[in-house]
């Protein structure tokens, strides 16, 4: 029973981050149908940049805290301005082309990225500076950390900021607007091209914060960590029904439950043939689930309010 | 006040409008009538910068309208109901009309169009909260009409309002019209109903593949023969 309330809680840690991940996927693909497969790079790099401005903070002899926000701050920021660049360069030329065009782009776009992150970071692994305090908690035989319940209350958080702003805003009606008829939207006196930006900019804005979360979490960054993370989150919103807001939410955290409730269990399935270190598997075979028996995913129907 | 001058629109080979020219008065509501496929959308969609004109140009004002940004189209003062109404349908009736006066940020004023154009369409005012998807035709004819008011436009161009609505629907969509005219409103009036076309607006254009080919005074194109035998159905 412990295992099990373990592993609902490293599945919940691990499917906020996805959850946060997965948005960014699923505001793109609501307003323009795109699947944006560099936004896992967009993660990475968000990770990168905040091991070098907290990390040289720290050395500066900065107090951890504000190295911290101050990290945080500049991977949101160059995140954000990644993903308004991504949109301006790599997809809005193909507005119009047919849709393998743009999806064969987003996967060149990938490659670039990582590519230049290895330019720039290097090949190894580094370590993530230590951001937060490292404090232990147990609750009914689980044991949890300060880490883990800050990455919950922070992804929440992050996830109600976005609700309020897509249903409560202008900009957000515009977007939703814009999701369900470009054309008629533009007649109402929408930029379109502006609100697509947006989506690309929030987007990012939130893997920013999910790559700091995911640096907290594991202590260890790597230019390729982009792409599994990104595959999973992908996974996460087409398990919520691709351009759903609450489903990418709903989505991230299941698959995050179902994978560790996976690792913690597959070792007795299978009669210790496989181990944990097998838990990536769940994921694809959630996809292959998914997209055999309900594509349109979780709240994918035609009526779902898509943004 | 609107002047379309050799406007030419065409999808790839297909040339949909070819060189056509009229004007519209202020004050005035204006018939564009025509069988299926004459070009009547393509005109209006080429106006309001939803496709690019292939030649000719738009002036509306005095300004020449012809290569703006979509999106400028209703800050001029040129609102559409587009062919279908058009609607948000996982927005509510209140978030379309919102949308309509995307371009005013004044919410006072916001709130005195909303008055307004429920006191045109009380249903609306009825149906508020409720997506516009899940409304009868009817009642989306009467949101993407409201939602145009909304932007306080010079100009409406309606397209084709009574399609596919019941007969009361359509006397009661047109009422309004007529009334938002009556209240000075400049009107291009697009339909297929073209004896209802006529009758209320004050001149009108027919179009057939892509060219006008009679105008003149609505009660004068009611009257005419080649108009009755090919529009009215005598
Ligand atoms: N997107 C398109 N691609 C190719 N051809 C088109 C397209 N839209 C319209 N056409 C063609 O252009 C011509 C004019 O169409 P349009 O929609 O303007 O006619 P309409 O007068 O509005 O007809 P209706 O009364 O049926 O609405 C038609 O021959 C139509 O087939
Ligand atoms: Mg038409």
């Amino acid at each position: 029973m412990d295992i099990f309330l373990q592993q609902i809680i490293n599945g919940l840690v691990q499917g906020s981050i996805y959850a946060l991940v997965a948005l960014g996927y699923t505001m793109v693909y609501g307003i323009m149908g795109l699947i944006n497969f560099a936004h896992g790079e967009v993660v990475m790099i968000g990770t990168l940049v905040t091991i070098t401005v907290a990390g040289s903070l720290i050395k500066a002899g900065m107090p951890v805290a504000v190295a911290g926000l101050a990290g945080l701050m500049a991977a949101v920021l160059v995140c954000m301005a990644l993903g308004w660049a991504l949109e301006r360069v790599a997809y809005r030329p193909l507005r119009n082309a047919p849709r393998l065009t743009p999806l064969i782009t987003a996967i060149g776009m990938s490659i670039v990225l990582q590519n230049l992150a290895m330019m720039i970071w290097g090949r190894n692994y580094m370590t993530f500076p230590s951001l937060l305090p490292k404090m232990d908690f147990e609750f009914a035989g689980a044991n949890f950390t300060l880490i883990q319940i800050i990455i919950v209350l922070v992804s929440a958080a992050t996830m109600g900021g976005l609700l309020l702003l897509v249903y409560r805003t202008k900009l957000g009606m515009a977007m939703r607007a814009t999701a369900q008829n470009p054309a008629v939207a533009s007649l109402m006196g929408v930029n379109i091209n502006r609100v697509i930006a947006a989506a690309f900019v929030i987007g990012s804005a939130l893997g920013a914060v999910a790559g700091v979360m995911v640096g907290t979490y594991y202590e260890i960054a790597h230019y390729q960590m982009g792409f599994m993370l990104g595959l999973k989150a992908f996974t996460a919103a087409v398990l919520g029904g691709i351009g759903n807001l609450a489903g990418a939410m709903l989505g991230g955290i299941l698959l995050g439950i179902i994978e560790a409730l996976g690792a913690g269990y597959i070792g007795d399935l299978t009669g210790g043939f496989l181990g944990s270190h097998y838990q990536d598997i769940f994921a694809f075979v959630v996809l292959i689930v998914v997209l055999m028996f309900k594509p349109s995913g979780l709240f994918g129907e035609k009526t779902g309010d898509r943004a | 006040m609107l002047e379309v001058t050799g406007l030419h629109v065409a999808y790839g080979g297909i040339q949909a409008v070819r060189s056509i020219t009229f004007h519209v008065n202020e004050g005035e509501t204006v018939a564009l009538i025509g069988a299926n496929g004459a070009g009547k959308t393509s005109t209006l969609k080429a106006i309001s910068r939803v496709l690019d004109a292939v030649g000719g140009d738009v002036h509306f004002c005095g300004e020449d309208i012809t290569r703006i940004a979509p999106h400028h189209i209703i800050r001029k003062g040129i609102a559409l109901v587009p062919e279908g109404r058009g609607v948000f349908p996982r927005l509510t009736v209140l978030e379309n009309l919102h949308m309509g006066a995307y371009i005013h940020n004044a919410a006072v004023d916001v709130e005195k169009d909303l008055k307004m154009v429920y006191g045109y369409f009380p249903r609306l005012k009825e149906r508020e909260g409720q997506l516009a998807g899940t409304l009868s035709g009817g009642e989306q004819q009467m949101l993407a009409i409201g939602r145009a008011l909304m932007s306080r436009p010079k100009m409406l161009l309606l397209d084709e309002p009574s399609m596919g609505l019941a007969p009361i629907m359509v006397q009661k969509i047109f009422e309004v019209v007529r009334a938002v005219a009556a209240d000075g409103m400049t009107i291009l009036l697009i339909e297929q109903n073209a004896r209802l076309a006529l009758q209320s607006s004050q001149r009108g254009y027919v179009m057939e593949s892509g060219e006008i080919t009679l105008n003149g005074e609505s009660a004068m194109l009611l009257d005419d023969p080649k108009v009755r035998a090919a529009y009215l159905g005598e």
